[in-house]
């Protein structure tokens, strides 16, 4: 019998296990993909919000703006990336200079620094802002992060301290009974005193297994799709580039990456399916044609990548934060954006006021904390000899664009919430995210995967389970190519 | 720090052609540095045969192809050093590299050949929209898991754009027992060379449809299936034109591209169509002293051209090294075009030319310019014009963009011929 069993390992469910791990409670995490943070968590836009755009009152705009003040500190305590970028959002005419004033006003009330500037001399700061731009404002405090970095390092360091991580387990039904819930996932069932439901855009159909009614909010996912752009020493835009928001969110967007590569999209489409995440020529067409509204001179020809992400977005039109009418079950639903921004605050928020004097867990006396992912790209000359004299294969180059290693491919690995698959270790370290998208690598990472892992080639997945790359091994007179080794 | 006559990048056919023609031109203190455990690159996992004939008037597979070069280079004094990545390369001609013994070590070189060969353009790059399953590679990814590692990658494949490792893939699928149900051509006309054509779809009656793209991929975990769409005139597929293909796997064969990290990282000036960097008739590029050869350079379509341009690369290197005026020269110019400078620009009918432009007081006797049409064409003319002045005119029988096309040029057909001089197709 576990204490709290949280039932998704996204960006939310990563920051609750890890506020939790402080603690000297029993904590199950259980997702239904082979790693953390595969869903929503994955695909979005990456940024760090300030707090500037969502409806006064709301819980988006408490959290947005609390969150956005504890990314730095705490990205910083996990060796994790955080890059305070800035952000402009442009208006191209009257009418939208208009909502400037609303945004001014609004970033004013909330604490939030917020720069004034006319098109020229916003052009001054981004040289490639549209032509057509008359009036920006500047948020300052807008960061960009890797959302799947910050939630692996939090997981690391929550199952370091104790936390049990159950991944590739889907959730199959919950009861209740004699004040204990029972989760039964395709694999057991598990009992605890309390369930956090994190469970992204299926946080609905969660909470309907618990009750067997409709749940009262419900989970549309809303589509965005991008394109990524090659990394650049000079990329576009330095600061993420708002439009001005529309009844739809924020708009198209074009963002700067922590790794010099560029962002553009999202478009907004709800979507049914719920595992809908595949892109489309007409909204990448979209993407496109709005990108250019406020944007000049973007390289089309260094795109290397699309992606498309689901929001979980439900219809109250803010979070669903709350302790259900199921006592000890809590909702933590419709977390759409700025949900990621907002996602340290939320941890927060349920665990100091929603469940306030519900349980008491006393702190624990010994934290153990991750050691930060080597990164040799990030290193000095003299600091990565010390590391190859010491480890030969930290001097073994597997991924050329973003000249990764051996060793650091083995680490990402070897240490706890470690990589399992293809895409496990390029969330962690980067191959196969350069230009030459894999094509180089991909043979050389299914290799380690097998050779660490002790399992066949084939047996190496790319992401989800059934997602494997090699067939059968070839016959020996097949195969006119090198022995294996 | 460690100063070597010349460094080589890459380890490749262009990169030991270079090697040892430098070598035979007097230089003795030469380095390779290449990624891989052995030298031969790309060769290695081409297995199948066609490689030699221009060079060695015989039929050889890859790795036989580069086992002949790495032999010859045994009677060099050059030094070579595997498993090695070039991590940086400055605008000071200093390299950094790194392998399992030594570390990071940056050296210098009076002569710099980058020989780093290209990419394979992948399916983010043509931004092909549907689902991201496992199971779409660009073909020379499948190439290795099949030639290198032993391993089948699909069953039932198709494959995009018709370049010549994606037919030769076809093939080689094909062999192993695979359904290959088609291939797709962005073009009106095929990419790859006619006895490819011949030999690895006709014979195995694989279809070919031409104008025509993948337009959607479907499989959440593994491939399942794509769909195909005619294109129109620019090359947007058309709506209602749509065909399913149940397969798992999806080969890319959609063009390739030098590889360009480095050049970028020197402040190298690169070639707006090639994507490699812009050189003279010396294959030196903006940077003096720094020379580029091979699929690096830009893409060619049979490896002993690819060796020719090393040679080429490697006697200018030893020259830049060896003839103290030339170097000297060289050096002066650095970004400067002197009055003699031509630039050699494409006209009708050419994609690009290689090289961008000729130092006329620095030319040797003789120089083969190369170019790539951009059409089919019968009975036609290449021709060189400095204005309306027609410097050299050739005759071919036919032309297409899939087969380089070469030009000599004498030094003294040049005599008198200042500005631009565009090559163009004539009827």
């Amino acid at each position: 019998m576990y204490d709290i069993i949280i039932i998704g390992a996204g960006i939310n469910g990563s920051f609750l296990a890890h506020e939790l791990s402080k603690t000297e409670c029993s904590v199950l995490v259980l997702d239904k993909n082979a790693d953390v943070a595969d869903g929503a968590s994955m695909a979005n836009s990456a940024i760090v919000h300030s707090g500037h755009d969502p409806k006064p009152g709301t819980l988006k705009c408490r959290l947005n703006v609390r969150g956005n003040r504890m990314y730095p500190d705490i990205c910083k305590e996990l060796g994790v990336m955080y890059k305070n970028c800035s952000a402009f959002v442009v208006a191209t005419d009257e009418e939208e200079s208009k909502v400037l004033d609303k945004l001014i006003g609004q970033s004013n009330e909330r604490d939030i620094p917020c720069i004034e500037y006319d098109g020229d001399k916003a052009r001054e700061l981004e040289p490639n802002l549209s032509k057509n731009v008359i009036r920006a404002i500047e948020l300052p405090t807008t960061g960009i992060i890797y959302p799947w970095e910050v939630a692996i390092a939090l997981m690391e360091e929550a199952v370091m301290n104790g936390v049990e991580l159950r991944l590739s387990e889907e959730v199959t039904g919950i009861k209740k009974s004699d004040d204990v819930f029972t989760v039964s996932t395709d694999k057991g069932n598990y009992e605890s005193r309390y369930v956090l439901n994190v469970a992204g855009v299926y946080a609905d159909k969660i909470y309907e297994m618990l009750i067997g009614e409709d749940p009262g909010f419900h989970i549309t996912p809303r589509r965005g799709e991008y394109y990524v752009l090659d990394e650049m020493d000079k990329p576009p835009v330095s600061r993420v580039i708002y439009p001005v928001p529309g009844p739809n969110g924020k708009g198209v967007l074009v963002v700067p990456t922590v790794h010099g590569n560029t962002l553009l999209g999202p478009n907004s489409e709800p979507i049914e399916d719920k595992e809908a995440n595949n892109t489309t020529a007409d909204a990448l067409s979209y993407v496109k044609k709005n990108v250019c509204k406020t944007v000049d001179n973007i390289p089309f020809d260094k795109i290397i990548r699309t992606f498309a992400g689901l929001r979980p977005s439900g219809d109250t039109g803010d979070f669903v934060i709350e302790e259900s009418k199921v006592e000890g079950f809590i909702n933590v639903a419709c977390i759409e954006s700025p949900g990621l921004a907002s996602a340290p605050a939320i941890a927060e928020y349920v665990l100091t006021e929603l469940m306030k004097g519900r349980w008491t867990f006393p702190a624990k006396v010994e934290y153990k904390h991750r050691k930060p992912v080597k990164v040799l790209a990030e290193m000095s000359d003299e600091d990565k000899n010390s590391l190859v004299k010491e480890n030969p294969a930290y001097g073994e180059i597997v991924c050329r664009c973003r000249r990764v290693s051996k060793g650091e491919v083995l680490d990402v690995i070897r240490r706890p919430v470690g990589a399992t698959t293809v895409k496990g270790v390029k969330k962690r370290i980067g191959p196969g995210m350069g230009r030459c998208q894999g094509g180089f690598c991909e043979p050389l990472i299914v290799e380690i995967l097998a050779s660490e892992l002790g399992i066949a080639m084939e047996d190496v997945r790319y992401g989800s389970k059934d997602s494997y790359i090699l067939m059968d091994r070839m016959g020996a007179d097949a195969s006119h190519g090198k022995e294996q080794p | 720090m460690r100063e070597y006559e010349i460094v080589i990048i890459g380890g490749g056919s262009a990169g030991i052609a270079a090697a040892i023609a430098a070598y035979n031109k007097g230089c003795s203190d030469i380095l390779i540095l290449e990624k891989d455990k052995e030298l031969g690159g790309i060769l290695l996992q081409c297995i199948h045969n066609g490689f030699g004939l221009h060079r060695f008037k015989e039929e050889l597979a890859g790795p036989a192809y580069a086992e002949k070069w790495v032999d010859m280079l045994k009677d060099t004094d050059v030094v070579v050093k595997t498993g090695t990545t070039v991590t940086h390369l400055t605008s000071d001609k200093k390299i950094t590299y790194v392998n399992k013994d030594e570390g990071y070590v940056t050296v210098s070189a009076k002569a710099i050949i980058v020989s780093v060969g290209c990419r394979e353009r992948a399916r983010g790059n043509i931004a092909t929209p549907g689902y991201r399953p496992s199971g779409v590679w660009s073909a020379g990814t499948a190439q290795k898991y099949i030639n290198m590692q032993g391993y089948m990658v699909g069953k039932r494949v198709f494959i995009l754009g018709s370049g010549d490792i994606g037919l030769i893939m076809a093939r080689r699928m094909t062999l192993e027992g695979a359904k290959v149900l088609g291939v797709a051509e962005l073009m009106p006309y095929s990419n790859g060379l006619p006895r490819n054509m011949k030999q690895c779809l006709e014979d195995f009656d694989i279809p070919l449809y031409l104008s025509h793209t993948v337009s959607d991929i479907r499989g959440k975990d593994r491939l399942t299936g794509i769909t195909i769409s005619r294109v129109d005139e620019n090359l947007q597929p058309i709506a209602g034109t749509e065909i399913d293909f149940d397969v798992d796997t999806l080969l890319l064969s959609v063009g390739l591209i030098p590889d360009s990290a480095l050049f970028e990282e020197a402040g190298i000036e690169l070639h707006r169509k090639t994507k490699g960097p812009v050189v003279d008739e010396h294959l030196m590029t903006s940077l003096p002293g720094v020379f580029a050869c091979g699929n690096g350079l830009h893409v060619h379509d049979l490896v002993d051209f690819v060796s020719m341009e090393g040679e080429e690369a490697g006697s200018s290197a030893a020259k830049y090294v060896l003839d103290k005026d030339y170097r000297e020269a060289c050096d002066k110019r650095s970004d400067g075009e002197g009055d003699d400078t031509l630039a050699l620009v494409p006209g009708d009918g050419i994609g690009y030319v290689l090289p961008s432009k000729i130092h006329g007081s620095l030319m040797e006797d003789s120089l083969e310019i190369k170019m790539r049409v951009t059409r089919n064409d019968r009975k036609v003319k290449l021709v060189m014009k400095a204005g309306d002045k027609v410097i050299k005119s050739l005759n071919k029988p036919r032309i297409a963009p899939s087969e380089m096309e070469k030009m000599v040029v004498r030094k003294t057909e040049l005599e008198g011929i200042t500005g631009t001089v565009t090559l163009s197709v004539e009827a």
